[in-house]
């Protein structure tokens, strides 16, 4: 089933979104999510490979393939780990 | 998860690896040697910034005994690729050009050439004869200098000396700040300080005739390593293989590469195996620190004590290459509390000193010793407790985070509440004393991991993962597979492997070894007994489903079994050979972020007016833990944040003469508390588990060394009243501020 996500963009991309920093994308899995963020704003570019995601909660370092729900809330983030 | 009731885990054995470290037996990177050994060293810059205008290793290479010298020319020219790492993506240009410079020397210490010789002797005097040409550049360091207009710049690819900025904003804060009744602004600073581990990096390089390269070093990431070098010199991973060895320390510092790739290339030269050790004196000035910063804060306030407006700017130093935690700062600056209305600014600044690495928690201690050093002064205007303005605006399950994502279940508030109940803050402040309190934050990692739980046939277990141990997770993961095969803990066997026979784990750091590493260890255990289940059945001549198992044993259900006596893991395995040959469990997983830690801390601080010198006399920290594996390594690791925290708060520091060369390369100059310096540090553990892991685990090792920064601070604060917004707090300092008008 595909799902509309909500994503919150980091508040430093909007100078590559036109200003948008939150966006409703309809995707069954981050893989798609993220197509469709780069179509619809190319400027992002290599942006996209660097970013943890934050799934309802959840933080992931490697996210390409989890499933999104029909009302799954989505933060991209800066990738932490630790030391 | 939280109402199981464990055998094992929560109970304090002795470390597997325990009787070897106390005994000299251990072997760690600089004790690694093998016959036709080369010894390798590094000729560093003498300038802090300088364009390499000619090397010239022909004096060098002419000495007897050297058997190879060699340049930046010898280090592939990488782009600026991208390779994932554990931290986040490291640029292999930058890690390659820092192995040895290319076309500028951007700090002091910067590795020019290296030359591998007979002696160690040889190669230092081989060192000298390398005649390098320098044109001298005016150094950059600070984060003002790198800002100021007209400033040089380290790298011509950016325009500027900041690399990189990233914004966190919700709701309206001027605003906010305008209708508040009372508002703190204030500007830190904290200086470059070091992990300090005790044992410096050190490796040994061995090549083949067939290309393949082995790698002994000490390391907190072997996958890291191999991966790495890898990449930067062009080789395949396959021909690489990585052998940890004991780790005397890391906290973030023994992820990146520094020395391995330079032993390959003049072991390949050689065609012999060469050692690197560094120095005490190379550790300070050519390994990562971390940065030294200054941190703008201003927190609004309303009269009953809710915080509703905060901004926070940070300027994070890099060091010669882009990549502090100046977002992970910004993260964590006020992660800890639920204010509506925030906008925090984080900058990354590429300045003339040593690249700067992880270290434990990176970010959070810079931005956490400011945010609540203003967060007392906020409560010293209301006249509020410390403890209790926390928790009026403490973040709890359901709350969104300042970085975005609402909070699972965290225990920030039963964290405050353990604290107030503590004795130490239970205990009347002595007069002669300030007493301070501080909170921390830290995310604690997931990532990848695997491992492997291996049956031997007297019913004892091996289990094996590529995890370097540096907080004593072979014990936790011991306890871990003692408990799912109800075995005692020591006959179970924990294994570092190398890159070769362990499956892939991301580095030891992060807090994530018990979390994600420990969620593998589990499930290969469970793997384990699901398979001695099914020997059992075939024993009983039963279905699967027809047995269970209970407290080391497979037990008959109603069925088929239910006449069988129930069978031990010692049972089972002797029978291995006959019900289906040996038994491995394993697993793999790679789990978000475990869920936060928080802490809370409580410092007494004795200064003395007339030197300015202060002491720590009693200090406590709280901590959600989410589970305590085993407790002892807990507490170990909530004392050793706590004593770094104090060292980063009191003395510590990177000192710099205007050339920007390091003046106090060593520890008798660099000042580290030692035991005889600090009180016994009293712990007190919180559990609020963790869903995502069996046990609700979190991770420990990070939080711990945030909130000494500010903790220390406010006891100054209370005992002098006077606010110091600069560390350390040596006594110069602090007699400074003491006698200012």
């Amino acid at each position: 089933m595909t799902a509309v996500a909500i994503v919150h963009l980091p508040s430093g991309w909007t100078r590559f979104t036109d200003g948008i920093d939150e966006i409703a994308i309809d995707a069954p899995r981050v893989r798609e999510l993220f197509v469709a963020l780069a179509e619809r704003f190319p400027a992002l570019g290599e942006q996209l490979d660097q970013i943890a995601v934050a799934i309802d909660g959840h933080i992931y370092h490697h996210a390409r393939y989890e499933p999104l729900r029909s009302d799954s809330d989505v933060y991209l983030l800066p990738p932490v780990a630790g030391g | 998860m939280s109402t199981r009731t464990f055998e094992h885990v929560g109970t304090r054995p002795i470390r597997h690896d325990g009787v070897d470290k106390v005994t000299g037996r251990a072997a760690y990177g600089a004790d690694v040697s093998l016959p036709g050994m080369l010894h390798g060293a590094v000729l560093r810059s003498p300038h802090a910034h300088a364009r390499i205008v000619s090397i010239d290793t022909s004096a060098a290479a002419r000495l007897p005994g050297v058997k190879a010298v060699i340049t930046g020319a010898d280090i592939p020219p990488n782009s600026a690729k991208l390779m994932l790492g554990g931290e986040a993506a490291l640029d292999l240009h930058d890690m390659g050009d820092n192995l040895l410079a290319h076309d500028k020397a951007l700090y002091h210490g910067h590795a020019i050439a290296a030359v591998a010789a007979t002696s160690l002797d040889i190669a230092r005097e081989a060192l000298a004869r390398i005649e390098v040409v320098y044109e001298p550049l005016p150094p950059i360091t600070s984060v003002d200098a790198a800002m100021a207009d007209g400033a040089a710049l380290l790298h011509d690819k950016y325009k500027r000396n900041i690399a990189n900025r990233m914004e966190f904003k919700r709701g309206d804060a001027d605003k906010a700040f305008a209708d508040a009744d009372v508002v703190v602004d204030r500007e830190f600073r904290t200086p470059m300080v070091h992990q300090g581990y005790i044992e410096p990096h050190a490796c040994l390089a061995r090549t083949g005739e067939d290309g393949r390269a082995v790698v002994w070093c000490t390391t907190q990431g072997p996958f890291v390593v191999r991966d790495a070098s890898a990449a930067i010199l062009g080789m395949d991973p396959a021909h690489i293989k990585v052998i940890p060895t004991e780790i005397g320390g890391g906290f973030g510092g023994k992820i990146v590469v520094y020395l391995e790739p330079l032993a390959i290339v003049l072991s390949r030269k050689t065609n012999r195996p060469v050692k690197m050790v560094m120095s005490r004196d190379e550790v300070f000035r050519a390994t990562g620190p971390t940065s030294g910063s200054k941190v703008r804060v201003k927190l609004g306030a309303t009269r009953d004590g809710a915080l509703v407006a905060a901004r926070v700017s940070l300027w994070y130093e890099a060091g010669a290459y882009k990549g502090s935690p100046a977002g992970a700062g910004a993260m964590c600056a006020i992660a800890p509390y639920k204010i509506p209305n925030f906008f925090i600014e984080a900058h990354d600044v590429v300045v003339n000193k040593p690249k700067v690495a992880a270290y434990r928690a990176p970010g959070s201690p810079i931005a956490m010793f400011a945010t609540e050093s203003a967060i007392d002064d906020v409560a010293r205007q209301l006249g509020m407790d410390p403890i209790e303005i926390r928790m009026k605006n403490a973040a709890a399950e359901g709350d969104q985070a300042s970085y975005g994502p609402k909070y699972g279940p965290i225990g920030f508030k039963q964290v405050l509440e353990a604290a107030k109940n503590s004795a130490h803050w239970k205990s009347p402040r002595q007069a002669n004393l300030g007493r301070g309190f501080a909170c921390g934050f830290w995310f604690n990692a997931g990532m990848s991991s695997s491992a492997t739980v291996t049956l031997n046939p007297d019913g004892s277990a091996a289990v094996v993962t590529g995890n370097p141990d540096i907080g004593g997770t072979r014990a936790a993961q011991a306890l871990m597979v003692a408990e799912e095969l109800g075995i005692p803990v020591e006959r179970v066997r924990p294994i570092v492997a190398d890159t070769d026979s362990a499956g892939h784990s991301d580095v030891t750091g992060g807090s994530r070894v018990c979390y994600a590493t420990g969620m593998a260890v589990i499930r290969a255990a469970e793997d384990v007994r699901d398979q001695l289940r099914a020997r059992a059945a075939k024993i009983w001549n039963v279905d699967i489903a027809d047995v269970g198992w209970e407290r080391g044993k497979a037990v008959p259900l109603n069925g088929a079994a239910k006449d069988q006596q129930p069978l031990t893991v010692v049972q089972i395995a002797a029978q291995m050979p006959h019900t289906g040959g040996p038994v491995v469990g394993r697993a793999a997983v790679n789990p978000p972020m475990a869920g936060p830690g928080f802490g809370a801390h409580i410092c007494d601080l004795e200064v003395d007016k007339e030197t300015g010198r202060s002491t720590v006399v009693r200090y406590t920290a709280v901590q959600d833990v989410g589970k305590a594996v085993h407790p002892s390594y807990v507490e170990g690791q909530m004392q050793g944040g706590v004593a770094q925290g104090i060292g980063w708060a009191l003395n510590e520091e990177y000192v710099f003469d205007a050339n920007g060369v390091m003046e106090n390369a060593g520890f008798l100059d660099y000042r580290m508390p030692v035991a005889s310096d600090l009180p016994m540090i009293e712990t007190v553990i919180v559990e609020v588990p963790n869903p995502l892991h069996p046990y609700g685990v979190r991770g420990v090792g990070e939080t711990p060394i945030v909130p000494p920064l500010a903790a220390v601070a406010n006891a100054m604060r209370d005992a002098t009243g006077v606010r110091f917004t600069e560390l350390p707090l040596s006594p110069p300092r602090v007699l400074r501020g003491l006698t200012a008008d």
